[in-house]
């Protein structure tokens, strides 16, 4: 890597690029050099490309006189390493220098739609779109003769039979390459959303009301009058300040004296299981839906000797990004744009576009990097603020949220509840596994925005987090299955997809019943794991973790003892949506005796993902998968009471700290002739039920409601 | 509006701000360019907005920018660049120790900090080093490496 790609955002390079390429106006808002000295950060926005059809090569291509090429994806990198990723797909297959290609993601004036970046399909879909796109173009130039296109466009449709290289061949995909945005992350030249200036920007700062869904009865605008330039928005229920200065808006958002009504309207976060099951009444519900279906489930269970029964409760959790959602509206008379750290920049322009009744194409939605967003968090609300100020006032708008607001407001990863009863037979195989569970319903349509229902404009009622009712029924073999999900239409807080939506609740469960199957049966757990296993991929990733962590075979608990702490190990598998990655993990943890408190020591992880594009990157999702969801497992529940989210800051809703990270060892599994799967959830899965064995082993406590907090545990051990 | 002095970056720098009670951090932000310092949630509990206050690692978000007058302010952006990083800056971009990045200017800073004390610190003190620094992307484990990497060099 050089350092001149080091340093040049991939809008810089594009730019560039267009402009060698001739005929490219370059539309800069640049309010003074990148530098120790400036004021702002440069906004360069390209002129739009016009219409992008993911079935024509040059809406994924431009190659430039000079040789490099510019990959524009529609797929956004949201801290994960897609950016590099598909740069490597794309040199590979073009068979161009990985320095000479830039790329441009999640700008809707410059890429096509290629969905939204969820569900781990950033490369599925995202790096293979690019892939077959370049594979096309290489064909093309190979019949041409000549080498890359000098500047000139294809007019070629994606050729879905163009053949793609051998991957024996490789020399870039497979490859650790660095990441071209961390050097500027690390020397703060990165240039972020909440970075973004426009000139004459104004900040604003949404009020929220003391409940869901509160009337605001009375505003009194002389109790920020002291505060300078600044003005209070107000349309029906949404309440707002713009100032000029962003500390005034923020003072202002703090100061401005309010009157609100008084809600109650939804049970408190305590009260959420019985909820949940009054709730799969059908009068209050959707019909249920019939997950998986196999053999007879009835008569399996009433002729077993051995049977199981426990019920599961995942709670709700927050994406709680490090920095709140933040966007940047220009809103014009012949057009706005938005820049957004959404994860669906094509998704949400087209909504935001219906909402403000704008024709889709004069809206531009441009990807700027945020915090992390682990799916869909505040960002599309903000952005919808965003735009709304910039509407009224007629100038650009900054909003971001403040603390409160993100932990408070961001759409949630809803709680699940999870019964299954399942049984042995005189071998001690599964004889019969009935698992019920209670989601949220899906309904279409978008999700709706906050502040959009405030202002009192329509937009979509839609409901949905994700697929959530994989991976609930056991991953080894079971001769009689049955998986039916409740679907739950009023939930008390917006459900969003929230990294591994539905997945990591079922596998805790479906694991934490396999590892009492195990045990009654006298199994060791991996084991038992292996004996239901024929899939080769599926027993190589459970034999190399056990291998890599040194699993100790045991047919009963044996904790070991340090101290005040209780020491025990757990494992967990999965095929992540019964369909993609092979992820095993092996883990010990420690449970402090007076406490409470559970710290994951080591963690050793075989992950299988098919082809590996770029291992290093790979690993630091691997890593950061694990970490994350040990914080899901072990502190993060969000609290409700009947009118809003109680716990609104890193005091209350804690996540996982440095003194609580464990050592993790990865073996990636590489297979370069198998297609790719995206890996940006699956290793999350397998972390809870790990976890759990783990705590069992060390205390003989089945902890079957998450977040294992201190107090929990220790009121169960004393109990115990 | 009132006008405080002092040193950002090595080098003598003045701002004004309506609101002797405004956090140094929308100063440093809005009015001096630097992008470096994060807001994470403005309690000081996450450390997304760390700076070098006189050496010592320092919550811009809870701030205010009347007690920096006269103090010298370092901040990731006066740190190093990419062809010329700091070396705890280097060993971040030799461990790739970042995801989103958005804490990553916190961690950094802390490090600094930490390691102008503690020069030659074990996993265990680097750990406690970092412990009110949040990440929420769970690069814990490349941080840490980080440092011990900075430390080491």
């Amino acid at each position: 890597m050089n350092n001149k790609t080091n340093t040049a955002p991939n809008l810089e390079l594009s730019r560039r690029g267009l402009l060698k390429a001739g005929g490219a106006i370059i539309v800069n808002f640049a309010l003074g050099a990148r530098n120790a000295a400036a004021q702002a950060v440069p906004v360069n926005l390209v002129t739009a490309r016009g219409a992008l059809d993911v079935t024509d090569v040059d809406s994924f291509l431009m190659l430039h006189a000079d040789g490099s090429v510019t990959v524009h994806t529609g797929k956004v990198d949201l801290g994960t390493g897609l950016r590099v990723a598909i740069r490597q797909m794309a040199a590979e297959e073009l068979d161009v220098p990985l320095e000479r290609v830039s790329l441009v993601d999640g700008d809707t004036g410059l890429t096509p739609d290629q969905g939204s970046t969820g569900g781990s399909t950033g490369l599925t879909r995202g790096g293979v779109e690019v892939r077959q796109a370049a594979a096309t173009a290489r064909a093309a130039m190979e019949k041409l003769g000549t080498g890359v296109q000098n500047g000139k466009t294809f007019k070629l449709k994606v050729d879905p039979k163009a053949p793609l290289k051998d991957p024996k061949t490789y020399t870039v995909v497979g490859k650790p390459v660095p990441r071209l945005d961390l050097p500027n992350k690390i020397t703060a030249r990165h240039t972020y959303v909440q970075d973004v200036v426009v000139p004459g920007m104004l900040h604003g700062r949404v009020i929220r009301p003391p409940a869901l869904a509160a009337k605001l009865l009375s505003v009194d605008e002389a109790s920020i009058r002291a505060i300078p330039d600044t003005r209070v928005v107000r349309m029906e229920n949404f309440l707002a300040v713009v100032a000029k200065n962003e500390w005034a808006a923020i003072r202002a958002a703090r100061d401005l004296k309010v009157t609100w009504s008084q809600w109650e309207g939804i049970p408190s976060s305590d009260a959420m299981e019985p909820y949940l099951r009054a709730a799969a009444d059908p009068a209050r519900s959707v019909p249920d839906q019939a997950v998986a279906t196999k053999g007879d489930v009835s008569t399996a269970m009433s002729s077993s000797a051995k049977k199981f029964s426990a019920s599961y409760y995942w709670p709700n959790q927050s994406h709680a990004s490090l920095g709140p959602s933040c966007a940047v509206a220009d809103v014009r008379a012949d057009g706005a744009t938005l820049w957004s750290s959404t994860q669906s920049p094509h998704g949400t322009r087209d909504n935001l576009a219906k909402i403000f009744g704008m024709p889709k194409n004069t809206l531009r939605l441009v990807y700027t990097d945020g915090a992390g967003c682990y799916g869909g968090n505040g960002n599309d609300d903000v952005a919808a603020e965003a735009i709304l100020l910039s509407k009224t006032v007629g100038a650009p708008v900054r909003v971001q949220w403040m603390r409160q607001d993100e932990h408070g407001w961001d759409p949630k990863g809803p709680q699940q509840l999870l019964d299954i009863r399942a049984s042995l037979d005189a071998q001690g195989n599964i004889a019969a596994w009935d698992a019920e569970m209670w989601v949220p319903a899906n309904v279409p349509g978008a999700r709706p925005l906050l502040s959009i229902d405030a202002a009192g404009l329509p937009q979509d009622h839609g409901q949905g987090a994700g697929l959530m009712t994989q991976n609930a029924d056991p991953p080894i073999a079971a001769a009689n299955v049955r998986v039916v999900a409740h679907m739950v239409k009023d939930t008390p807080l917006r459900p969003s997809n929230l990294r591994a939506p539905g997945k990591i609740a079922n596998s805790f469960a479906v694991e934490s019943m396999m590892d009492e199957l195990a045990e009654a049966a006298g199994v060791d757990p991996v084991e038992f794991r292996l004996r239901g296993l024929t899939d080769p991929r599926a027993m190589a990733v459970v034999k190399k973790a056990a291998e890599l962590f040194g699993w100790q075979r045991r047919t009963a608990r044996r904790p070991q003892s340090q101290g005040n702490l209780m020491i025990g190990t757990g494992f967990s598998y999965v095929r992540y949506k019964q369909a993609e990655n092979y992820v095993a993990m092996a883990m010990e943890v420690s449970v402090d005796r007076t406490t409470g408190q559970v710290k994951a020591r080591r963690v050793a992880c075989a992950h299988d993902c098919g082809l590996v594009v770029n291992p290093d990157a790979l690993r630091n999702q691997i890593e950061g998968l694990v970490i994350q969801t040990l914080s899901r497992t072990l502190h993060e529940e969000v609290k409700f009471d009947k009118s809003r989210v109680t716990n609104v800051d890193w005091s209350t809703y804690p996540i996982l700290r440095m003194t609580e990270a464990p050592s993790i060892e990865i073996a990636l599994l590489d297979h370069p002739e198998i297609p790719l799967n995206g890996a940006g959830e699956a290793a999350a899965v397998t972390v809870p039920g790990a976890v759990a064995g783990a705590i069992y082993d060390a205390t003989g406590i089945r902890l079957r409601r998450a977040p294992f907090t201190a107090e929990r545990v220790a009121a169960a051990i004393k109990g115990s | 509006m009132p006008i405080y002095k002092f040193q950002l970056n090595g080098k003598p720098t003045s701002a004004d701000s309506w609101d002797p009670a405004q956090p140094l951090l929308y100063v440093l932000r809005n009015d001096l360019g630097q992008h470096g310092p994060k807001f994470g949630c403005g309690l000081s509990q996450c450390g997304a907005c760390t700076v070098l206050v006189d050496g010592k690692a320092t919550r811009s978000c809870v701030t205010p920018i009347r007690q920096v007058e006269g103090k010298k302010v370092m901040t990731l952006d006066g740190l190093g660049t990419s062809e010329k990083p700091d070396p705890v800056q280097a060993a971040f971009i030799v461990e790739q120790a970042a995801q989103c990045g958005y804490c990553t200017n916190g961690m950094i800073m802390q490090a600094k900090a930490f390691l102008a004390e503690n020069p030659k610190p074990t996993l265990e003190q680097v750990k406690q080093g970092l412990d009110r620094n949040l990440c929420r992307c769970g690069t814990h484990v490349r941080i840490l490496r980080a440092v011990m990497r900075a430390a080491n060099a």
